[in-house]
């Protein structure tokens, strides 16, 4: 039922892990299926130059989590934020249609990360 | 990779004997029963036959069995069919919170048909209690509904106690015995029921194919019109192979039961107590009144689909009551009801036992699951090692 680019995110997952001193954590649940998924990110002038997630979920919430890592480090934070769940989809060679809700998980965690950085900057600029 | 199949709860092969006998149904005794001329015949005492050992096997007669598509359509008739018949004098049907949802979801249809229902919960094992059967029964009554086991968690319900309380009321008591039949005694007269529904993929019969046991004297409204097969409780051209392969399939399980039960309750024991070992794991059911072949249990942290994945990989095939695995996004509805929280029921994973398994195949099992566990723990944000 899935791609072989999704079975691979999913037995090899990139960026799984914390970041102990991220400047952004995001992290949100699924309403539809109750799975959660945290993000962490390192922001250097302005790019992200580290991300790592944890998952708990299924196989696409997994894969989508790692793709969504490969697909915003090394991006600025604008670029980062305009990376749209059916992005990830399509990255991952596309997902069954009752999973396309767990790639927005993966979006919504990477917007709530970047959320909390602009908040944790505005603070120490002020 | 060495494949190793435990969801026998979902389906069951075709046993080769049964296969065989099946076959010359397809094409040289092709006929329709209901035919005069001799491949009519030929087919027609095939189907009696059948008929035959499958009533000898349930305790019953000939009469009071019909032949269904399987174990949904076997729910669906004996529930719509006596709420049907019988709604001249009441419209109130029981049924319990953990039955499968070719039962649940009927009589919830039923219910927005104007029928009234109590879903009676169950006890943290998955066990309905008799006395609140008894407690529920009301005047206008009709049928009451509850399963023999659970397919997911393997707990075994009190039914001939049920049965007892539910023939002093006087209203009907259908149990499913989909998980059952092949596994325990399923003698129909010791277990007081009115109507008992078999399915016979689940015992190395064909798919599409089931019995529905219908006590003589209950009336039951039909599902299908359009025939006088099946006395008029159903109608369509029998399926004379798949008939056949369940008769044949429930005489051979039957026969073999209390032996091959004796070496699947102990592979079932050993894989609770190996999984057991890993931590924050809890063990569904009752350990008791457990079915031989069934293993549910819950990992803190993790979610089944990812685990399912893991498993296949090494080609294990099991299933799981997590919300990611079932097409409408909810958790088991049995785990659920067991006091169990959304979030431990997506760790659930159910390990079915059959007969091609081995104690070779449980040592695979317990090498491998721990890791699974671990790995995707390591990636989860629940966990805090
Ligand atoms: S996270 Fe639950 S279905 Fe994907």
């Amino acid at each position: 039922m899935y791609s072989d680019k999704v079975m691979d995110h999913f037995t090899n997952p990139r960026n799984v892990g914390e970041i102990p001193d991220a400047d952004g954590v995001g992290e949100v649940g699924n309403a539809r299926c109750g799975d959660i998924m945290k993000l962490w990110i390192k922001v250097e002038n302005n790019v992200i130059t580290d991300i790592k997630f944890k998952t708990f979920g299924c196989g696409a919430a997994i894969a989508t989590s790692s793709m969504i890592t490969e697909l915003a480090i090394g991006k600025t934070v604008e670029e980062a934020e305009q990376i749209t769940n059916s992005q990830v989809a399509e990255a991952l060679e596309g997902l069954p249609p009752v999973k396309m809700h767990c790639s927005n998980l993966a979006a919504e965690a990477l917007e709530a990360a970047i959320e909390d950085y602009r908040k944790r900057t505005a603070n120490t600029a002020s | 990779m060495n494949r190793i199949y435990m969801d026998h709860a979902a389906t069951t092969p075709v046993r080769p004997e049964v296969l065989e006998a099946m076959l010359p149904y397809f094409n040289t005794e092709f006929g329709n029963p209901s035919s005069v001329y001799s491949w009519g015949r030929s087919a027609r005492k095939a189907l009696d036959s059948a008929r035959d050992l499958v009533a000898e096997l349930l305790g019953a007669s000939a009469s009071e069995i019909v032949f269904t598509a399987g174990g949904s359509e076997g729910a669906n008739m004996a529930v719509k069919g006596v709420a049907w018949a019988d709604q001249g004098r009441g419209k109130h049907i029981i049924t319990s919170a953990i039955e499968h949802h070719a039962v649940l979801d009927t009589v919830l249809w039923l219910e927005k048909q104007g029928f009234e229902v109590t879903v009676l919960p169950v006890d943290e094992f998955g066990s309905v209690s008799p006395a609140q059967v008894r407690e529920a029964l009301r005047p206008d009554t009709i049928l009451v509904s509850i399963m023999h086991a659970n397919n997911e968690v393997g707990t075994i319900q009190p039914i001939s106690e049920i049965g007892a309380i539910v023939r002093e009321h006087g209203a009907k008591f259908h149990t499913d015995a989909v998980q059952t039949a092949g596994v325990l005694e399923l003698d129909v007269q010791a277990l007081n029921v009115d109507l008992l529904s078999i399915s016979a993929h689940k015992f190395y019969g064909p798919k599409g194919v089931g019995a529905l046991y219908v006590r003589k004297g209950v009336r039951l409204h039909p599902l299908v019109h359009g025939g006088a097969q099946e006395k008029g409780r159903r109608a369509g051209t029998e399926n004379t192979a798949g008939i056949v392969g369940m008769a044949k399939a429930l005489e051979l399980a039957q026969a073999e039961r209390v032996d091959e039960n004796a070496r699947l309750t102990k592979m079932r024991d050993r894989l609770i107590q190996g999984l057991q070992k890993i931590p924050h794991t809890r063990v569904n059911g009752s350990l008791e009144q457990r079915l031989p072949n069934n293993v549910n249990v819950c990992f803190e942290f993790i979610e089944g689909e990812s685990m399912l994945l893991n498993l296949d990989l090494r080609g294990i095939a099991a299933s799981s009551g997590s919300a990611c695995t079932s097409g409408s996004l909810d958790p088991s509805h049995v785990l659920l009801a067991m006091g169990l929280s959304h979030e431990i029921a997506h760790g659930s994973l159910r390990l079915t036992l059959g007969r091609d398994n081995t104690e070779a195949d449980v040592d695979v099992v317990l090498q491998e699951v721990p890791g699974i566990v671990e790995r995707l723990r390591a990636m989860s944000p629940l966990y805090q090692g």
